[in-house]
């Protein structure tokens, strides 16, 4: 397991070093923290460099590190068939005008998970075909998964729409 | 149906005559509660004729903030609400889940725990193949076959009853091990509900596999590319009935499954048959796997089935009652349960759908900071507007079935 990934890492350093901020390999999975402008370009090196070949992004999400600044991170976790590999790539976001890249024209299942981060964190990603909420109705206030939203928190009854 | 000729007519073939008919799209509403989707889902359909244009699919009806629930208690309570994300299989998600905190943890479970754990889960994924396999059938008019899906169903519920007291929640593994071991006449009683289910399936296979009207809903219907499955991260029996041998207890063996010997079948289309065959086959296969944790759990005879790590053990009742270390001991694992070191990781396990994965964000302390459930229910269901782009709307039906969307786990 010690070798999970890392080739990744090395073709980052080699090819993009100024969009990597750190790297780690905890419990055996490597880890790229990026630059947020740069995301794409990350993925997308990833996906098309031939020793790499992630062709599969498994997951998206974030985690609200309030009140740590800064807030946001963007976490996609990558696989890669043909090498047997995961890496897990993250984008840290700031809380004001919250906003990353879509990964929508290099992976079609970024779709549906970057609509559940928008929903639930309240992240806008720019160039998503269809950014509405997926699993909250659209009468929804606020962006449930956020550190400061109480659970216990009550919504406005909402009438039928036609 | 060829035309009738009038003399003078501007119709010179059916054609002519199609072409001239104002038609518009209709859009249908199917769901949130409707007899064929067995879970809340909403279909907006835009429909030319039958066939269907355009799809919405609109879920999130059975959202419960699991994920927020999760990171609002401690890492103990958050094992049963995994049982409520897919309720076919609710094992494999505890199993996904406590492997995942373990690997925070850093804990390696005893090995008679490991073979009971494939077990459970082994029998958790029949039981899920087997709903699908059922539903699908009641869901074109088929009720003989389901109900021998069921009775195979109910008799994996009954052992999974046996083994720890609840048949659909079961609240089974722990962190660092199982509830407890395996129940005495388990492995006898399990015996019998291998032969027995194997003549269910035979049964199953006699009506369902061969019957035309099954095989003209099923066959060339939902197809969906190998390429197209890995772009939208689909995983399960839908991308290996497509012919991608991905199977993570294959590829990345967790637990003991590298020690067991199992085949992973693959389907050559992608299409709905190909879903079926490839499910059925799964089951055999788990059936397999089943007799050999049976045997390898007697040789192995009794020992322990948790790890001896107080963080996350907790002390015998015997001397709780009876020493203030274990009082005390209990107390803070009732109340706060394991403090789990900080850091992040990533665990992903093969349920019946697809890949299961957890990833946990620990910042130290009893709670967690993210437990993000990768549900494969949810991705599955992504790519269903392309699969369904021009097809008949009957066609809806199967296809859905076959990605087994399970509103628990899709909305959690």
């Amino acid at each position: 397991m010690e070798s999970f990934g890392s080739a990744a890492l090395a073709r980052l350093q080699q090819d993009l070093p100024e969009a990597l901020r750190e790297t780690h390999a905890q419990h055996g999975d490597a880890t790229a923290v990026v630059e947020p402008a740069r995301i794409l370009d990350v993925l997308r090196l990833l996906r098309d460099d031939p020793q790499c070949a992630f062709d599969v992004l498994s997951d998206v999400t974030a985690v609200d590190y309030l009140p740590r600044r800064p807030r946001f991170e963007v976490v996609y976790h990558l696989y890669s068939i043909r090498s047997n590999q995961r890496v897990r790539i993250k984008a840290p976001v700031e809380e004001a005008d919250a906003h990353l890249a879509s990964a929508v024209p290099l992976y079609a299942s970024a779709n549906w998970m970057e609509r559940e981060v928008f929903d639930l964190y309240g992240i806008r990603f720019d160039g998503h075909p269809d950014l509405r909420r997926l699993l909250l109705y659209d009468e929804f206030d606020g962006h449930p998964l956020r550190k400061d939203y109480p659970k216990e928190r009550r919504q406005p009854l909402v009438g039928p729409r036609n | 149906m060829a035309l009738l000729q009038f003399p003078g007519s501007p119709y010179q073939s059916d054609d002519d005559f199609e072409r001239d008919l104002h038609t518009e799209h209709q859009l249908l509403n199917m769901g949130p509660s409707h007899p064929a989707t067995h879970g809340t889902v909403k279909f907006l359909i835009e429909l030319d004729g039958e066939n269907i244009v355009n799809l919405d699919i609109q879920v999130g009806y059975l959202h419960r903030g699991f994920e927020k629930e999760c990171e609002s208690g401690t890492w103990y309570q958050c094992i049963p609400y995994t049982d409520r994300l897919n309720y076919n299989s609710a094992i494999l998600a505890n199993v996904g889940f406590c492997m995942a905190v373990e690997k925070l943890l850093g804990i390696e479970t005893p090995e008679r725990c490991q073979w009971i754990r494939v077990l459970a889960s082994e029998l958790s994924r029949i039981a899920d193949h087997l709903t699908r396999c059922g539903a699908a059938c009641l869901e074109l008019q088929a009720m003989t076959p389901f109900l021998y899906g069921i009775e195979a169903r109910e008799l994996t519920w009954d052992h999974l009853e046996m083994l720890c007291g609840a048949r659909v929640t079961s609240n089974y593994i722990r962190i660092g091990g199982v509830k407890h071991g395996l129940t005495p006449g388990f492995a006898d009683s399990c015996r019998a509900y291998i032969a027995r289910t194997r003549e269910l399936l035979k049964d199953f296979d006699d009506v369902v596999t061969s019957n035309r009207i099954f095989v003209d809903r099923l066959v060339g219907t939902g197809v969906i590319s190998r390429e197209d499955c890995i772009r939208y991260a689909v995983t399960g029996p839908i991308l290996r009935s497509a012919g991608e041998p991905l199977d993570l207890r294959k590829q990345q063996p967790y637990l003991v499954y590298d020690e067991i010997d199992f085949d992973v079948p693959i389907g050559e289309v992608g299409d709905n048959y190909d879903r079926y065959l490839v499910c059925v086959e799964e089951m055999h296969q788990s059936l397999r796997i089943v007799e050999q944790c049976l045997a390898k759990l007697e040789q192995l005879g009794p020992g322990p089935v948790n790890v001896a790590d107080p963080r996350v053990r907790w002390p015998a009742k015997g001397r709780v009652f009876n020493h203030m270390e274990e009082l005390i001991q209990q107390f803070k694992s009732v109340t706060e349960g394991p403090r789990v070191p900080a850091g992040e990781g990533y665990l992903a396990i093969e349920s019946a759908n697809g890949e299961l994965g957890f990833y946990l964000v620990s910042d130290g302390s009893a709670v967690p900071v993210k437990v993000r459930c990768r549900p494969p229910s949810l991705i599955n269901l992504a790519p269903m507007p392309d699969m369904l782009k021009g097809a008949l709307l009957a066609d809806l039906i199967p296809t859905f079935d076959f990605i087994n969307m399970i509103g628990g786990e899709c909305d959690r």
